[in-house]
């Protein structure tokens, strides 16, 4: 991976090379290196507390990396508000707790960040929201407000709020982690379809059903580390560490 | 077929009533008993003594005593009602505070309404204080000036309150995001500010303000009396406010915080768009509670001389004329007090309502 300097022409949406971060004298992740290219699906996964989600919460700069090197669409992560303002408008990112704002309506939920951020006319604002919540099979609850919303639809609201700032990544963190069974599905069908339309997503999950379908890399995680990295393919049938092995069976043993 | 039983009845009538709300058990009997016995005891002579044997007109204290089984001296109130209203303020101008004083009902009952809260309310305000403003002094447009030493009365105390809230309010909105913020200058600062002034009474903030102040400033500036008092108040309440906003920043979860950053909204916009609008709904028994206790406080202004309400009705009792009529001044006094603040409790409870409801009305009527 040496050729990170060269431009590429397919140069890579996120790049992070040598990435460490503490939480004061703990070390969250240690020397991490990802590359994802344009249009890949990454899917992350690794047990409680391996630092998957420090690892994501980096890219869009929540956490502060203290050292190592994080570009994303040639951009570099660092302390310039500037760059990790530009960065923002560039990667979705949708929580495991939803996070929606519960003062406004799923609609004005949508149209905020385009129209105060991008300054997109409160018009085009509401017409790209109503189309996205069509794509997100939910345009009938538009105008309720997210406490009346399941917890299904508020996710799937999250998602069209991350897309409606036309971004060229998204990043999901355990999606459905915080969902009944019963939800999972449709929200997961909407990530599926948002990947057929080539978006480059990275996603904490351990839907491995979801990964099969949809990941071009499985990125395994453990203590800090990125133990693994392969194919669904690879990865699944045969699991090169034993930490992977151990993890793998833990989730789909029963 | 499993039976239906028939609804309990929704309405239960008088003696069920009386059995479960009075006398549901032994304790609740004795309380209600004790209770009717006061109301019978102490009701009926209160009454006649505040209504029935009250005297409405009379030209002294003396009159009104005079009369057998003299109830409350509401002549009083009466005769002295322009003195109290408007203080010192030049008799045969007593129409422009009386004016002032039905602008600022006015003010404060179109910002009650939400349907008028669109920027343009804050210019009504500009427009309705300055208007205020040039009738409290005058000197212009052929208003005789009326120097601010000889204001006095109901209108003061708006004066007092109102500015009091209007600048407290938002300067204590910065003091609170400030204590959160990560630069340790500026959050040693609000901190600071915040302890200290939250750690000395009020009416010492007043002395200084009075006595103090006027050492430091250079020789041949003044700043009078009202607007150092006013200044006084402003930072003394703002100090309270702050933490009260405070609590409602505090009971946001981090995840909003999150989302809007990871949207790109800058700083500014997060505070403004998703942050306080969360926090200050949530904060408005807390914020009424502290207006309230502003409001009030007002009337420590009579410690450094000016005419407040207070010490208007305190200014007639003196009146030789008039002696012995304190229990029905400082009752007048604590209805007008009680107006103004049981009102503003009802608002912000109506408002609280409005605010959880209204999301819901709004969804349904979509549906
Ligand atoms: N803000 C924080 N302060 C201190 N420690 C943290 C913080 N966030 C995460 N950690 C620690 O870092 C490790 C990795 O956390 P995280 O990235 O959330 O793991 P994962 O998402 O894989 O479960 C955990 O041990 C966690 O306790
Ligand atoms: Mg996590």
């Amino acid at each position: 991976m040496n050729d990170a300097a060269r431009p590429a022409p397919q140069g890579p949406m996120i790049e992070i090379q040598g990435v460490s971060k503490w939480f004061g004298d703990f070390q969250a992740l240690k020397n991490v290196s990802l590359r994802v290219g344009k249009g890949q699906k990454f899917v992350v996964c690794g047990p409680s507390g391996s630092g998957k989600s420090t690892m994501i919460r980096l890219i869009n700069r929540l956490e502060r990396h203290e050292s190592g090197r994080i570009m994303v669409d040639g951009i570099e992560v660092a302390d310039d508000v500037k760059a990790i303002e530009a960065i923002r408008r560039e990667v979705g990112m949708v929580f495991q707790s939803f996070n929606l704002f519960p003062h406004l309506t799923a609609l004005e939920n949508l149209t905020l960040a385009p129209i105060w951020v991008r300054r997109t006319s409160k018009q085009a604002a509401e017409d790209l929201a109503m189309e996205l919540l069509v794509r997100v099979h939910i345009p009938e609850q538009a105008h309720k407000y997210p406490g009346q919303l399941s917890g299904g639809q508020q996710q799937r609201v999250a998602i069209a709020r991350a897309l409606a700032m036309r971004p060229k990544v998204m990043l999901f963190d355990e999606p459905t982690s915080a969902l009944d069974p019963e939800m999972i599905k449709e929200v997961l069908d909407v990530m599926i379809e948002l990947a057929e339309e080539g978006m480059t997503m990275v996603v904490v999950t351990h839907e491995m059903g979801f990964a099969r379908t949809v990941a071009d890399n499985i990125v395994f995680m453990d203590q800090g580390e990125i133990v693994e990295t392969g194919t669904p393919k690879d990865f699944f049938a045969a699991p090169k560490t034993d930490r992977a092995k151990l993890f793998l069976s833990q989730i789909l043993g029963h | 077929m499993s039976a239906v039983l028939p609804r309990p009845p929704v309405l239960p009538g008088p003696i069920e009533w009386l059995r479960a709300n009075l006398f549901s058990n032994i304790p609740n009997a004795l309380l209600t008993v004790v209770a009717l016995y006061l109301i019978w005891r102490y009701l009926p002579p209160f009454v006649n003594w505040v209504f029935i044997d009250a005297i409405w007109r009379a030209p002294s204290s003396t009159a009104c005593r005079a009369a057998a089984e003299a109830g409350a001296c509401w002549a009083f109130i009466d005769e002295k009602h322009r003195f109290i209203l408007f203080g010192t303020y030049p008799f045969e101008e007593h129409w422009r505070p009386g004016v002032a004083t039905l602008l600022f009902l006015a003010l404060y009952a179109v910002s009650a309404m939400r349907r008028f809260w669109r920027p343009w309310l804050a210019l009504v305000w500009l427009a309705g204080l300055a208007l205020i403003g040039i009738l409290m002094w005058g000197g212009v447009f052929g208003l005789s000036y009326v120097e601010n030493e000889r204001w006095g009365g109901l209108v003061l105390t708006l004066i007092l309150a109102t500015f009091g809230i209007v600048f407290a309010f938002p300067l204590s909105i910065l003091l609170a995001l400030g204590r959160r913020s990560e630069m340790p200058v500026v959050r040693s600062f609000c901190v600071i500010y915040i302890e200290l002034i939250r750690g000395v009474p009020l009416i010492s903030l007043l002395f200084m303000a009075s006595v103090v102040m006027p050492l430091f400033l250079p020789s041949g500036v003044t700043v009078d009396k009202l607007l150092r008092a006013q200044i006084a108040l402003i930072l003394f309440s703002a100090a309270y406010l702050a933490e009260v906003v405070r609590g409602g920043l505090q009971a946001i979860p981090r995840g909003q915080y999150e989302a809007a950053e990871a949207l790109g909204l800058s700083f500014g916009k997060r505070t403004v768009l998703i942050i306080l609008p969360q926090a200050l709904k949530i904060s408005i028994p807390p914020l009424v509670n502290t207006f309230i206790g502003l409001f009030k406080d007002t009337s420590l202004v009579v410690i450094i001389g000016l005419f407040d309400l207070l010490l208007a009705l305190k200014t007639a009792i003196n009146e030789p004329a008039w002696s012995g009529v304190g229990v029905e001044a400082y009752l007048f006094a604590s209805l007008v007090y009680f107006a103004f603040c049981y009102a503003m409790s009802q608002y912000s409870q109506r408002l609280e309502r409005d605010l959880s409801r209204g999301p819901v009305a709004r969804a349904l009527k979509d549906t």
